[in-house]
């Protein structure tokens, strides 16, 4: 990938003493810890990696110490000082800011409006001083990206130029200390080149960085010191020069690949779905496609992967297959039947979605474990007019078995369980249908480590059970190890369909690349 | 070392039963707060009963009774629709409609080209009078989940439709007889308003009816557990197949025939229909869902708890009159206890989450002194005590 520029010959002196200090920082959702007992130093002009799988809880403490969120317990100390932020905008007045994961734009605004909002350059202090913005403005867009001018409407710009755009409004503040949570999760190798040029520049001038991704490769190219988080602790920290790849990896996920991924011994049945040249409109810009021409086939017993990054499409083929979005050409087949109509036929065929955002499209936080399982197939236990409750809960409880969520019992509300019973709860609700095609979005977002292995393990005895599974990933490991076949799916076109045994790291990767390459062009 | 372990254990023990002796602090203002809208009607009931020999009487509870049955027959309606997350600001219009079609219709149909007049029976006027609200409510669902109109301005929008319905038909008269006529067999109108079947008049007992209907629905059936989820979480539930839409939909046709059904009563009460009737009703309405403890986000709230809102707003007026308070300070203390009720509600929402991880802290603690990994607070018995019947609604309703 990139060749990072020599590192500063600072990194092999003695440390200068931490900027921003997290000091035993513990912080509780509703009934989830998040974190347990955080501690982490970041020095001057350094570049500090945090590795963790999804859910170990990096982003929690990126945005304790950004001030967006106030640790439970435990505190944050800058310049060797105890600091309470009370909101992200005090701790960038303080020097802290971050880019978040979610980008925080206002499409209805131009770039240069996004650039200064809630900061605006005035005259006077009434006024708006519309010249300085746009000059300041156009100076640090320049500095990311020569083509990107400050009046256009941020909603017509790709994810990857809105992604630099919430960079340049980072640049802006003058920050001191920089956090960037999944900066290139949309942006082309060139781009990302770019990005790290930028990087360089600034902590020669002195700014410390915090940089997360899931780009091991690349994040590791970046780093000077690196700290790995694991469910909610901090398992390890090194300088980037005594460290490796698989000893990240090794880290990250604290025990072998073999525990976390369950044994495959695929045994693919006739075809269950048949996607025949399917292309979605992105909903957020119809003029462009989402999803584009994409064919493939998956039998019963088959468990396939989708890999692919933010802005991949990867949610738009599964929501199209589930009925909640529509297609503009191609066609859906299931053992043979064309699928058409709403979510709520295509429940009733046997094609069924675990969504990705379970916060928002998944769970329902007003209800209990209970009514959040039983809600897709509540119609099963009818009897007369009433539902009969008897039945229900002897299915809800046999379900909260099946799928291994510990909760205290059906009636627990559903914001007591960690991210991982969440999921398995949401998957429970999915498999409560009867479904003979399971659609997966990043079944493993946001939860820890041992729920992981447990979303894992379900997911193959469904294979097992002779129910066709497709589920997506943007993670390399999962990728490599999951599926007995992957689709790569990049900027809505179907790159490759690989058998489990072709599937390797470097060529995930060239895949990715390449095509991110033809586009930045 | 040995020392060393024995104290951490210590400290332990003790940071875990000090979070423990909070969670139960927290969980003894928790239930003051579930039972907030049953203490207010209390407190009103004593309050009022110690001011006025009059108030606390058999005759006087069940007059007042009376007209807080007018408002929970429209207060249940537009509960309907708040769990769905939606308003519904038309019901004080489908009053005034109802009670005029109602007139309408017992005054006689002209059926002009046969140039004889028809008199329907009073049952078929009940019946239209309540189709009549339900097409309003029908238009309503149908501009919220069709055409995408905010529920607020749909509704608004109908507020005035419905009203200016009833002023063309009445031509902005009153219908200032409903008795019917024995000679044209259309008596009995009066009845509904005045019966008393078993010692009640007609108005509570359609109260009971329709709120042990609506309660039933919302805990039994289906349509009542979809309607919790539409109002928790839309795309969750729609991405479960539910059918959301028409969830929806029929939440304003039940709303508008809970109207439609108080505005019969309402005309026949007075045996006259003004096309004014039901002004601003649909305000009393939404103040007794919200009283009664559900959110106007949607998802959470209940039968009991929309019924005792709807009391405490019927005997804090009635009471305010029998105490010869002026009207003017009438408004204004109606308007402080809505307030009220609704920081009260807030600050239950923020005292549950506090409850959730200060019980899930102590899981963290006693974990620390274990040595243990557990992260799951659900086998510690934290989710327990945060297990709050206002979280689930269907177990309450």
């Amino acid at each position: 990938m990139t060749t990072a520029p020599e590192r500063p010959a600072a990194a092999a002196t003695a440390p200068a003493p931490p900027v921003l200090r997290a000091v035993d920082v513990t912080k509780v959702y509703g009934g989830t810890q998040a974190l347990k007992g955080v501690s982490l130093d970041i020095a001057p002009g350094r570049v500090t990696v945090l590795f963790g799988e999804n859910g170990a809880g990096k982003s929690t403490l990126m945005k304790i110490l950004s001030g967006v969120e106030q640790p439970t317990t435990g505190r944050v100390e800058l310049d060797g000082r105890p600091v309470v932020f009370g909101s992200a905008r005090e701790a960038a007045d303080l020097g802290v800011s971050i880019i978040h994961q979610e980008l925080s734009l206002c499409p209805n605004l131009n770039i240069q409006d996004n650039l200064f909002l809630g900061r605006e350059r005035t005259r006077g202090g009434v006024l708006l001083d519309g010249s300085a913005e746009r000059s300041l403005a156009a100076a640090v867009l320049r500095r990311l990206d020569g083509t990107l001018d400050p009046g256009l409407p941020v909603g017509d710009l790709r994810l990857g130029q809105q992604q630099l755009v919430e960079i340049a409004r980072a640049l802006l503040q003058d920050a001191r200390i920089l956090i960037m949570d999944e900066p290139t999760s949309a942006l082309s190798a060139p781009e990302v080149e770019v990005l790290f040029q930028v990087i360089r520049e600034l902590t020669a001038e002195g700014v410390a960085i915090i940089y997360i991704s899931h780009h091991l490769e690349e994040a590791l190219d970046i780093a000077d010191d690196v700290a790995v988080l694991r469910d909610g602790a901090m398992v390890a920290t090194a300088a980037a020069a005594d460290v490796d790849l698989a000893w990240v990896v090794r880290t990250m996920v604290g025990r072998e690949q073999d525990d976390l991924f369950p044994e495959r011994d695929p045994h693919p049945g006739p075809v269950a779905l048949e996607v025949d040249g399917l292309s979605v409109a992105d909903p957020a810009n119809p003029d462009r496609l989402a999803v584009d021409d994409v064919s493939f086939t998956i039998r019963a017993g088959e468990t396939v992967g989708i890999y692919g990054l933010m802005g991949s499409g990867r949610t738009e083929l599964l929501e199209c297959l589930a009925g909640r979005l529509a297609a503009v050409a191609g066609q859906v087949r299931l053992h043979g039947e064309p699928v058409t109509g709403s979510i709520r036929q295509r429940i009733g065929a046997g094609l069924v979605l675990v969504p990705e955002d379970r916060q928002r499209d998944g769970l329902v936080q007003t209800m209990s474990v209970g009514q959040n399982l039983s809600l897709a197939a509540l119609t099963r236990f009818l009897r007369g007019l009433l539902v009969n409750r008897g039945a229900e809960r002897a299915a809800v409880t046999s379900m909260i078995g099946d799928v291994t969520v510990k909760a205290a019992g059906p009636d627990a509300p559903i914001g007591s369980l960690s991210g991982g019973n969440q999921q398995k709860v949401v998957i429970g609700r999915a498999l409560m249908t009867d479904p003979r095609v399971l659609l997966l979005d990043e079944p493993s977002r946001g939860v820890d480590v041992a729920a992981k292995a447990d979303v894992f393990e379900l997911m193959a005895r469904q294979a097992e059970r002779g129910l066709a599974v497709l589920f997506t990933t943007s993670e390399t490991e999962e990728a490599l190890n999951i599926p007995d076949r992957l689709l790569v799916l990049v900027r809505g076109r179907l790159v490759a369909d690989l058998r489990a045994g072709e599937i390797t790291r470097d060529r995930l990767m060239s895949l990715a690349d390449g095509a991110d390459l033809q586009q930045g062009a | 070392m040995t020392d060393t372990l024995t104290h951490d254990h210590a400290t332990a023990a003790r940071r875990h039963r000090q979070a423990a002796a909070e969670a139960r602090r927290l969980k003894t203002l928790n239930a003051i707060f579930e039972l907030r809208a049953f203490i207010a009607l209390g407190v009103l009931i004593v309050v009022f009963s110690l001011l006025s020999d009059s108030f606390l009487t058999v005759d006087n509870l069940i007059t007042m009774t009376k007209h807080v049955a007018i408002n929970a027959v429209l207060a249940l309606g537009m509960l309907l629709v708040i769990l769905k997350g939606g308003i519904d600001l038309s019901v004080g219009s489908i009053v005034g409609l109802s009670g005029v079609v109602a007139g309408e219709l017992l005054q006689g149909v002209h059926l002009g080209s046969f140039g004889v007049i028809a008199y329907p029976p009073v049952w078929a006027v009940v019946v239209l009078c309540i189709a009549v609200g339900t097409l309003v409510g029908t238009v309503n669902g149908i501009l919220v989940t069709r055409f995408n109109v905010a529920p607020f301005i749909a509704t608004l929008g109908m507020l005035y439709v419905a009203r200016g319905a009833a002023l063309l038909i009445s031509n902005g008269a009153t219908y200032p007889d409903l008795a019917g006529d024995p000679a044209t067999g259309n008596t009995g109108f009066g009845w509904i308003g005045s019966g008393r079947p078993l010692g009640l008049p007609v108005a509570i007992w359609i109260m009971i009816i329709l709120a042990a209907a609506v309660a039933l629905l919302l805990r039994s059936t289906p349509f009542g557990r979809w309607l919790y989820a539409t109002g928790g979480n839309e795309r969750a539930t729609e991405l479960t197949g539910v059918p959301v839409r028409r969830v929806k939909t029929v939440v304003y046709m039940v709303s508008g025939a809970c109207a439609a059904m108080a505005g019969v009563i309402i005309a026949s009460e007075l045996t006259s229909a003004a096309p004014q009737a039901g002004d601003s009703y649909e305000l009393n309405a939404i103040a007794a869902v919200v009283i009664g403890g559900a959110a106007l986000s949607g998802g959470r709230g209940n039968v009991r708890g929309t019924l005792v809102g709807a009391f405490v707003i019927g005997f804090l007026a009635d009471g305010l009159v029998i105490l010869g308070v002026s009207t003017f300070w009438q408004i204004f203390i109606k308007g402080t206890v809505i307030v009220v009720a609704v920081i009260l509600d807030q600050s239950q929402q923020r005292f549950q989450r506090r409850r959730a991880t200060v019980s899930a802290v102590a899981v963290a603690t006693t974990d620390g002194a274990a040595g243990a990994a557990a992260e799951e607070p659900a086998e510690a018995g934290g989710p327990r005590e945060a297990d709050d019947p206002a979280d689930a609604p269907a177990k309450t309703t």
